[in-house]
């Protein structure tokens, strides 16, 4: 008797060991995913750039001045060839191929301080530019011996330092990763939802409200609560087909504008508000939309087809603002509920 | 005239309508000798209904149109003839007309820039039509109702009774919803089928749509690779990681941590519901992907992807974790407190009381969850479009490559084929037979949950 | 036999006189907290073999906490203390070295509402000899099952349709099933909360008959807020009241000659 109880207690630690172990590597999975995330995409946010000397002073430009403050600045600019001069200036200033160790759009910074101070037209200054993603690549430790050698040498002299990558968070998208930005996509994100929401919430929340309250018990009744369950197990991909056929084939609305993402979305989501608004209820005692654009998510999956090293650290990036985001959003779920919930 | 400016304009109409509506119901009333049956101003908020809501209905209607009918217009006039036929380029054209037509003066078409003028003259007429049709509409109706106000005139029932109609109306857009879904499939399915014979599509092993033969559409669009490798990746790999983890946790949670533990274990858990699925997808190709190829090789698999079911399956699997231990969670819980006192009471441990009584008595609605993780399972697309590859197989070794119904509806919709195409239509009948089997499963699962919990009320 | 002195218990009448055999369970001094409240204060008593022991009381008043100490089933929930000694056959149960398994198959339990299982009749008699592996062979077991519905006259009943569902049956039976599912374990001491609570008078009847038969077999401890099922079916009460033990005596001195002017109060029923 004593052996098979002592047996029995065995499979009782057993077991319980088991299901902590279950609870403690699903909790692992998801840290590993966001520590993952996390570091690589941290390396995102930065950008190296390299102190560019550049010299108006003996060599000027051949642009009008007076066009400097107005909106043809960036035409004058580009048609006085600033961006040849900025390419001459990195092969003096770095030796032969010079003008690889700097991103294809470095001359657009040398435009934007020209611009902010047009006296730099006439003197010679260092002016910081955006290096290339294989120097950026090489700064971070990767690329091949020799770059990582000059990014050593670029150190040593003060030529190189690695910043904040506001233009990140503000610029759009675009073929060469150390240009490339969310904003775009952040928009759109932003267009969508806000579509979505405003269609989904009120039709949803009325929706909840005559079915908790006023509908009557019939067939018509129980088929719209059978339908609702259903459409809330439905996979994504199929609201994409509806879409595809109703709103851009038949009523022929513009592609990939946030009109149509977000009356798509507003169908797939509006069968959870009514069931979550339902159990709400339950529980008391008695868009410029119509311009094509893209949305975050998407642009991932875009960058994640990309060979080059520098789109994964940039999309990594985009996952960390697209989960920051996400998570800001239930956090104010979470205290919304909880401010206005009240115990009865 | 600008849409947001005729909203407003109905809207002030409607004010007025309330206003005179009212007025015209206080003054029969004081003429009266009887009480009026409803107040004026229920009265005034009748005759406003009638003058808002049928002028914003046909605005709203009026400007979805609008710009389908503006593009007709464009399509006829004499420019049109240099749009090509289909595709992205006529797409691209098309969206920068809109866009100059809008205010933009940037764009890359030449000819986009000579048909805007069209696109704008053609919307501007369209939007002056639109808002005196309104205009009269409002006037039509507002004057209508404001003949029937009268003394003995039931308002306050009309208007609560519209009220009722409006909300209704909100509900039966799931109806719609769920009949506009399946019969768009059904209909691009059937032209589909029209080219295909359906035998070849459902039993057909060769899939391959970059060769179709115009002769014999169907040699080469045989879906059962896609019907095996959607239920290899969803529901063989991705249930064998999210059962066991799901069942467990839940078991754990219930039974055996402390009210303290679980109050933040229990979230933590659902937040692997929340991350977004191309989040996991990217995870796959990154980091896991790579990682079960070199698992591969090193085990004696020199023919490994870094593409393959396992990686998809597996991140899946995580995925859904939450899914499979909400449901059990619940179920579990749900099993009344007195089964396990009286087991417990009869000198039984925790896990023989788990395992012999309230997994028993908690089984339908653990087996409703596992269907429904299933059914979310197959339909996941981003997951697998970054995860696994296009490669059509019918292999049960999980270190190789498989495909989806889900990614194929991606991989045929994006590019640019005609809409006609068996190509494209495939994406419909591949979509109606994924709505058909998930829809199956989500009624059985909650058909199972129904009958359980008559068992237990 | 020694004679057990309960003069520093608060408020507790002389005990009779003893049966010659030890008393099978025996409280000393226990007191009960559900996290910062009192629920159980300072109770001292004896469960003997020979008689049925009726707890009596208002509700509210601790009985029921009480008896879940017997077999310690107040460990399921996460609050509650206990203090104080219990013993069973002179052993502490709430010692560490007690195995809480063993104790419960020792003690068995009747539920207020019947909780059969959703099994089987057989599976649900079945249900305690399969854990304590008590039956070797097929053959053993069936004895088993058949015997313990005997006991709980319920045999004739279902010995023909052993496979159909426990919850199929009705109010009474599912309850003698519960009775049949508690004495499968061979048990010492039967604890039983309220039994026939949620019972029509009938089967209450037949329940308290199956009572009289198993007393002596088993030590039978009944909490009951029906005064005349406490005097029908029991040979010694204990009145409880607040969370303290008033009076405990034999049932018939107990209602016919109280000592304590609150069991007065409640026998006549002054309140209920």
């Amino acid at each position: 008797m004593q052996k098979r109880i002592r047996k029995r207690y065995r499979a009782e630690r057993r077991f319980r060991a088991i299901g902590m172990g279950a609870v403690i590597v699903s909790a692992a999975f998801l840290f590993f995913l966001l520590a993952t995330m996390i570091g690589n995409g941290a390396a995102g946010f930065m950008r190296t750039e390299v102190a560019l000397p550049i010299d108006f002073k003996s060599a000027p430009l051949e642009v009008d001045r007076a066009q400097l403050g107005t909106r043809g600045a960036d035409l004058a600019l580009a048609g006085a060839g600033l961006e040849n001069r900025v390419k001459t200036a990195a092969t003096a200033a770095f030796g032969e191929k010079g003008d690889e160790l700097i991103a294809e759009n470095a001359w657009t910074a040398v435009r934007d301080a020209i611009k902010e101070d047009p006296n730099l037209l006439s003197q010679s200054a260092h002016i910081w530019v955006p290096a290339s993603s294989e120097l950026d690549a090489a700064a971070d430790g990767g690329g091949e011996p020799e770059l990582r050698a000059r990014v050593q040498q670029l150190r040593d002299r003060g030529a190189l330092q690695s910043g904040f990558n506001a233009g990140f968070l503000s610029r759009a998208d675009s073929t060469d990763p150390t240009a490339v930005g969310i904003w775009g996509a952040l928009k759109g994100s932003i267009l969508t939802m806000l579509v979505t929401l405003l269609i989904a919430f009120p039709i949803g929340v009325l929706s909840a409200v005559y079915l908790e309250e006023y509908a009557p018990k019939n067939r018509w009744t129980d088929l719209i609560e059978v339908s609702i369950n259903n459409l809330a197990a439905v996979p994504s991909i199929i609201f994409g087909l509806l879409g595809l056929a109703v709103f851009l084939g038949t009523l022929g609305l513009p592609r990939s504008a946030p009109l149509v993402g977000g009356l798509t979305l507003a169908l797939m989501i509006m069968p959870v508000i009514v069931i979550a608004g339902r159990n709400a209820i339950k529980a008391v005692p008695p868009g410029g939309v119509f311009d094509p654009a893209t949305v975050l998510p998407v642009q991932i999956f875009l960058w994640s087809d990309e060979v080059s090293r520098g789109f994964i650290e940039k999309t990594s990036a985009a996952i960390i603002v697209l989960l920051a985001f996400l998570l800001a959003m239930n956090a104010l779920a979470i205290y919304l509920r909880n401010k206005f919930e009240t115990r009865w | 005239m600008n849409p947001y400016a005729l909203l407003f304009l109905v809207a002030g109409l409607g004010v007025i309508a309330w206003l005179t509506g009212r007025a015209r119901a206080a003054r029969f009333g004081a003429a009266s000798k009887h009480r009026l049956h409803s107040l004026p101003g229920q009265h005034g908020l009748y005759v406003a209904m009638w003058t808002v809501i049928p002028a914003l209905i046909f605005v709203v209607a009026w400007s979805i149109f609008t710009p389908s009918l503006a593009t007709d217009a464009v399509l006829k006039a004499p420019q049109a003839s240099a749009l090509p036929m289909f595709g992205y380029e006529r797409d691209a054209i098309l969206n920068e007309v809109r866009a100059r037509a809008a205010g933009g003066d940037y764009g890359f078409y030449p000819l986009a820039e000579q048909l805007a003028p069209v696109y704008l003259q053609a919307s501007r007429f369209y939007g002056w039509l639109g808002t005196g049709l309104a205009i009269l509409l409002a006037f039509a109706c507002g004057a209508f109702a404001y003949t029937r106000v009268k003394a003995d005139f039931r308002a306050r029932t009309r208007v609560e009774r519209t009220v009722m109609l409006a909300l209704l109306v909100a509900s039966l857009i799931a109806i719609l919803t769920t009949l506009g879904i399946f019969l768009s499939l059904l209909f691009e399915s059937l032209r589909f089928f029209a080219m295909v014979p359906i035998t070849d599509f459902l039993f057909g092993t060769l899939w391959s749509p970059q060769v179709i033969d115009p002769a014999d559409p169907g040699a080469t669009l045989g879906a059962v690779p896609l019907f095996w490798g959607t239920f290899f990746i969803g529901a063989v790999i991705a249930m064998l990681v999210a059962i066991p983890f799901g069942l467990m946790s839940a078991i754990y949670l219930t039974q055996y941590a402390r009210p303290a533990v679980r109050q933040w274990m229990k979230p933590l858990l659902e937040i692997l519901a929340g991350v977004p699925t191309v989040v996991y997808g990217y995870f796959a190709a990154l980091t896991v992907g790579p990682a079960i190829r070199d698992l591969a090789v090193s085990l004696g698999f020199t023919y490994a992807s870094s593409e393959s079911a396992l990686s998809a399956g597996l991140v899946m699997g995580v995925m859904i974790i939450p899914f499979v231990s909400s449901m059990a969670d619940d179920s579990i819980a749900a099993v009344p407190r007195a089964m396990r006192d009286g087991s417990l009471a009869m000198g039984a441990t925790t896990s023989e009381t788990i395992r012999r009584v309230l997994l028993p008595a908690a089984l339908p609605g653990v087996v409703a969850g596992v269907l429904l993780a299933v059914s979310r399972a197959i339909g996941e697309t981003m997951i697998v479009v970054m995860a696994a590859s296009g490669a059509a197989n019918i292999t049960a070794n999980p270190f190789e490559s498989a495909t989806t119904v889900t990614k194929q509806i991606v991989d045929l919709l994006t590019g640019e084929a005609e809409f006609d195409s068996p190509k494209t239509l495939a994406a419909f009948a591949l979509g109606l037979t994924l709505f058909m089997i998930t829809f199956l499963l989500n009624i059985v699962a909650l058909r199972v949950v129904k009958k359980y919990r008559e068992a237990y009320e | 036999m020694t004679q057990v002195d309960f003069a520093e218990a608060a408020d507790v009448s002389a005990i009779p006189a003893q049966t010659e055999a030890a008393p099978k369970m025996s409280a000393r001094g226990v007191n009960v907290f559900y996290g910062e409240k009192q629920a159980i204060r300072d109770v001292s008593i004896d469960v003997d073999m020979d008689n049925v022991t009726a707890f009596i009381g208002p509700s509210g008043c601790g009985k029921s906490t009480f008896l879940r100490t017997l077999n310690r089933m107040n460990d399921t929930v996460a609050s509650a203390r206990v203090e104080g000694e219990i013993t069973l056959d002179g052993e502490n149960i709430y010692d560490k070295s007690m195995d809480v398994v063993q104790l419960r198959a020792r003690v068995g339990m009747v539920f207020q509402k019947p909780n059969p299982f959703p099994k089987s009749i057989y599976e649900n008699v079945a249900y305690g000899p399969r854990i304590h592996g008590l039956a070797r062979a097929k053959g053993d077991m069936d004895q088993i099952v058949e015997r313990s519905l005997r006991r709980a006259g319920l045999w004739e009943e279902v010995k023909d349709r052993l496979n159909d569902s426990g919850t199929a049956l009705s109010g009474g039976q599912q309850q003698r099933l519960c009775i049949a599912r508690a004495i499968a374990v061979d048990p010492e001491v039967i604890l039983m909360d309220e039994p026939c609570s949620a019972l029509d008078p009938i089967a209450t009847a037949k329940i308290e008959e199956l009572i009289h038969e198993l007393r002596g077999r088993y030590a039978i401890v009944i909490v009951t807020h029906n005064m005349q099922q406490a005097a029908r079916v029991s040979q010694r009460t204990a009145f409880f009241h607040l969370g303290t033990l008033v009076e405990y005596g034999e049932t018939d001195q107990i209602f016919t000659a109280p000592r304590q002017e609150r069991t007065k109060d409640y026998i006549t029923g002054r309140y209920g």
